[in-house]
C-alpha cells in the first residue's frame, strides 16, 4: 500500500508508472523507486530463502547494509533490490540459497 | 564527471556531519570531496519529520527533512566534488581513500586530510523469528514511509523506548499505521519525556519491563509474543502476550558505524554510553591517526545538532591547518562551537555524553602524549 497524501510530507510528486514482473507476477512500480519498495506496495514480503533451512527473508535494514533483500534481478544473482532503482520491464526472481554467477 | 586525484579534505559520509564540514571548509577555501555511498546526500535528516528543538541556532522547529533540504542548497554555492552511490573501502597509511562507484571501476584519491563521517548503525536485537520478513529495523521502516512512500505495515509493535524508538511509534502512527505498543526492558521509557508523552496521547502504550519473545508467522510476521520481565530482565512465568501484527520495529540503539575506522587502524575504545566502540579524538576531532579526523555519531552517538557542530570543528580546524584562516580567527570560531557543543551536552542524558566524551578525549591525550 502507497502514502499517496502524508499528513507532514504531503503528496507524493507525480512519478511515471511502469511494469515489472516478480517471478512471473506483473506489479506496477514508479520509475526509479527502489524494487524492495515496489513489491511492499504490492504485498510481497519474501524476497530470498537461506541455503540451508530454506527460511524466508526479507527487508530489513532497507539501506543496502544487511543483504536479506537480495534477489535475482534480470538474470544476476546477489542484487540488493532495496537500493537497486525500478527500470521498465525488470525481471526479479526470488533467489534460492546462495547466488550463481555461473 | 571528473574528479581529482588529490585533495585537501576528503569526507566520507554526506550526513549533518559531513555535510556541515563540507559548507564550512569550502566557506574557507578548502578543496573538498565529499563520497556517500546513497544516491544523494543528506544521511538519515531525510527519514526525519519532527520539529528540531533547541535553540535557533540549533534550527529548533525545523524538521529533519527540511534540515537536510537547506544544507543541499548552502552546498550548492561552493566548488564541492560530490561522488554519490560510492563506497569507501579502504583508508592506507600513505593517506590514499580507496572506493568504488556503482557501475565503475575502483579508483583511489590521495587525501592531505580525512573525515570519517560515516554515522551510526541500528543495533540487532535477537529473538525466535526475528529474521522472518516484517521484522525490520526502525530506519528501515522510516525510510519505507518517508522516502519511499510505501507502508511497511499495517499494525506494528516497536522495540525499543529510546528517541528513535519513541519516534519511530509516532512516525507509523502519522502513516496510518495501528501501533500496538512501544515495549522495552526498563522500567522506565529511555527517550526523552517530550516524545514518550507524545506518543501516549495517540493511545498507545508504552510497555516498559517487557521483552519481546517470538515472531510468529509463516512466511512473514503474524503476531509478536511478549512478556513482562522482572527486575533482572528476566522472563516472568505465565506473562506472555500474543499481539497480532505484521511489522516489529527493532529500536534498540544505535552505535557508531566504525567499521573504516578499524579498517584505516584507528585507536578504539568501547563506551558504552556512545554506543559502542568509538574512535579515539582529541578536542580537536583528530583520531590517533595523524590526519584523520571523525564527527557525527561515529564518534559517539548522539543527535544530528552535535554532529553539525563537530562537522564545522572539523573544517574549520583543516581551514586552520591549511592556512586558509588566520589564527585569531580560528579561536573565535573554535570558542563558539565548543560552547554550543556544551550547550548541547546538557541535563539528565547529555550530561551523561559529556562525560563519556571527555574519558574519550582524556584517553586520547594519554596515547597521544
Amino acid at each position: 500500500m502507497r502514502i499517496y497524501n502524508h499528513p507532514v510530507l504531503g503528496n507524493i510528486q507525480a512519478r511515471k508508472k511502469v511494469y515489472i514482473t516478480v517471478d512471473g507476477k506483473k506489479i506496477e512500480a514508479f520509475e526509479g523507486e527502489p524494487v524492495a519498495a515496489a513489491m511492499f506496495a504490492a504485498g510481497l514480503k519474501v524476497h530470498r530463502t537461506t541455503r540451508k533451512y530454506h527460511e524466508p527473508r526479507g527487508v530489513f535494514c532497507n539501506r543496502g547494509r544487511c543483504t536479506d533483500c537480495v534477489m535475482k534481478v534480470n538474470g544476476r544473482p546477489n542484487v540488493r533490490t532495496c537500493v537497486t532503482k525500478v527500470q521498465s520491464g525488470m525481471v526479479v526472481e526470488t533467489l534460492k540459497g546462495a547466488g550463481n554467477w555461473a | 564527471m571528473s574528479h581529482h586525484k588529490n585533495s585537501e579534505l576528503v569526507i566520507i559520509g554526506a550526513g549533518p556531519a559531513g555535510l556541515s564540514a563540507a559548507v564550512e571548509a569550502a566557506g574557507h577555501g578548502v578543496k573538498v570531496t565529499v563520497i556517500d555511498e546513497n544516491d544523494r546526500p543528506g544521511g538519515q535528516l531525510f527519514l526525519q519529520t519532527h520539529r528540531f528543538f533547541g535553540s535557533r541556532r540549533h534550527r529548533a522547529g525545523v524538521r529533519g527533512f527540511q534540515i537536510a533540504l537547506d544544507l543541499l542548497e548552502e552546498i550548492k554555492n561552493y566548488d564541492i566534488d560530490m561522488l554519490l552511490d560510492t563506497v569507501v573501502w579502504g583508508i592506507y597509511p600513505d593517506m590514499r581513500v580507496t572506493f568504488a562507484t556503482e557501475g565503475k571501476k575502483k579508483d583511489f584519491i590521495f587525501a592531505k586530510n580525512i573525515l570519517i563521517a560515516t554515522g551510526a548503525l541500528e543495533k540487532a536485537v535477537c529473538f525466535k523469528g526475528w529474521t522472518k520478513p516484517g521484522v525490520m529495523g526502525a530506519g528501515a521502516a522510516q525510510n519505507m514511509m518517508h522516502v519511499n512512500r510505501v507502508l511497511p505495515g499495517s499494525r506494528a509493535l516497536v522495540v525499543g523506548s529510546g528517541n528513535v524508538g519513541l519516534i519511530v511509534a509516532y512516525q507509523l502512527a502519522q502513516a496510518g499505521i495501528k501501533v500496538a505498543g512501544v515495549i522495552d526492558v526498563l522500567p522506565e521509557p529511555a527517550g526523552y519525556q517530550v516524545h514518550a508523552w507524545k506518543v501516549r496521547r495517540l493511545g498507545i502504550p508504552i510497555m516498559t519491563s517487557h521483552t519481546i519473545v517470538e515472531a510468529k508467522g509463516d512466511p512473514a510476521v503474524e503476531c509478536a509474543v511478549v512478556s513482562k520481565v522482572d527486575e533482572n530482565g528476566k522472563v516472568i512465568k505465565g506473562a506472555r502476550m500474543e499481539l497480532p501484527v505484521d511489522l516489529i520495529c527493532l529500536a534498540a540503539g544505535l552505535r557508531p558505524f566504525d567499521e573504516l575506522c578499524w579498517a584505516a587502524g584507528l585507536g578504539m575504545k568501547y563506551v558504552r554510553d556512545l554506543g559502542g566502540f568509538v574512535p579515539l579524538h582529541g578536542e580537536a576531532l583528530e583520531t590517533t591517526f595523524q590526519g584523520v579526523y571523525v564527527a557525527g555519531d561515529v564518534s559517539g552517538i548522539e543527535e544530528a545538532n552535535t554532529a553539525m557542530e563537530e562537522g564545522r570543528l572539523v573544517g574549520v580546524v583543516v581551514a586552520e591547518k591549511l592556512g586558509h584562516i588566520k589564527k585569531q580567527d580560528t579561536a573565535v570560531l573554535k570558542n563558539e562551537i565548543k560552547n554550543s557543543l556544551r550547550d548541547l551536552r546538557v541535563g539528565k542524558y547529555g550530561d551523561n555524553r559529556a562525560d563519556a566524551k571527555k574519558e574519550i578525549i582524556r584517553c586520547f591525550t594519554a596515547i597521544c602524549k
